[in-house]
């Protein structure tokens, strides 16, 4: 009977927070895998049109980025401006651009490498033809219309 | 005689994974980069002739700068675009070297797959899509999507009726070129023209 009784007037005991460090941690993997590095500030707003036929981009360094759209800091117009890296660029930069992306590349993934094209969604396609020409010039032949997944309703 | 060596206090163990968490919260982002991929044709050689294609195997399509749609010289509406495509890319009859007189011909040349069971006559059809300079992004982005999801949509169809599974879940190489060759993206986009302005 004394074994019962013993436990009357005890309070709860503390939960234990000795694995508390652990669960942190499987959380901080779980982020540290499924995220990716942000690499650069956006100057310019983009808001990527909607596709239903969309792929994954595969490979994320063998990836270059160019970004159109207006800039997000009005001092720079509305007009839509190209982004490369972290500044604005004109077309005219571009052949030089993709040179560097191709030198940081070995010699074997360099014909993997695929430009993604960011453009907002109210861009006009003529800047956009003037990318895709400058990137035909310099044979960058594989390119990817970045797209969300589904219609805007 | 050994000295006892005293604990070392993990309490702040958690304090420095939530610092780390959270850094990583911050500095990372987590949307998949998703699109459509396309590759560029290389750039036509400065003294290149008109390559004349017959006009059965060309189906054209034009965005002007409203946006309106215009296919084969009639305006149409991007619901219809998809049925358009794909009954003009139809290749019903993929072992016979001829096609319907409404349609486009077949390649001279055959392929051949065992897997499909012999020699493959690809269609000659090409879409030829030409936008304007003052066309929007988002437009052009659909007018590709369709023609995408009007390719999908005639191999998932062939898939199915050689192997029993969508084209997507085929899982064996030899199969996806197969079905890859016999229905080729043939999409062609025109050089850009100048017309209607920014």
């Amino acid at each position: 009977m004394a074994k019962f009784k013993k436990k009357i007037g005890k309070g709860t005991p503390g939960i234990s927070t000795s694995s508390l460090p652990d669960i942190i941690f499987m959380l901080l993997f779980f982020f540290m895998v499924t995220t990716t590095m942000r690499d650069s500030t956006l100057l310019v707003k983009i808001k990527a049109p909607g596709a239903t036929e969309v792929q994954k981009l595969e490979k994320k360094s063998l990836v270059s980025f160019i970004f159109i759209g207006p800039p997000i800091k009005k001092q720079f117009g509305t007009e839509p401006r190209i982004q490369l890296n972290d500044s604005f660029a004109t077309v005219d930069d571009i052949p030089e651009f993709i040179e560097k992306e191709r030198q940081s590349h070995d010699e074997a993934d360099r014909k993997f490498l695929t430009t993604s094209l960011k453009v907002d969604k109210d861009t006009k396609m003529g800047i956009v033809t003037d990318v895709k020409q400058q990137l035909r010039e310099v044979g960058a032949f594989k390119i990817n219309y970045s797209t969300k997944k589904g219609f805007d309703k | 005689m050994a000295r006892q060596v005293s604990e070392i206090n993990a309490g702040s163990m958690a304090d420095i994974a939530f610092l780390l968490l959270i850094f990583f919260l911050v500095t990372t982002t987590m949307d998949v980069d998703t699109g459509i991929t396309r590759k560029l044709p290389p750039p036509p050689p400065k003294d290149q002739e008109d390559i004349k294609v017959k006009e059965r195997n060309v189906l054209k399509v034009l965005v002007n700068k409203n946006d309106r749609l215009m296919v084969n010289g009639k305006p149409d509406d991007i619901s219809n675009l998809r049925a358009e495509v794909k009954e003009f890319l139809r290749n019903p009859d993929i072992h016979s070297p001829n096609s319907p007189e409404n349609m486009p011909e077949k390649r001279k040349e055959p392929l051949n797959f065992p897997i499909l069971g012999g020699d493959v006559w690809p269609s000659k059809g090409v879409i030829s899509l030409k936008n304007d300079r003052g066309t929007s992004y988002e437009m052009y982005i659909k007018v590709q999507n369709e023609l995408a999801a009007a390719i999908r949509e005639l191999r998932d169809e062939l898939s199915q009726q050689y192997f029993g599974m969508r084209f997507g879940q085929l899982a064996d190489e030899k199969k996806i070129k197969a079905i890859q060759k016999t229905i080729p993206v043939s999409i062609s986009e025109a050089e850009p023209e100048d017309i209607g302005g920014k």
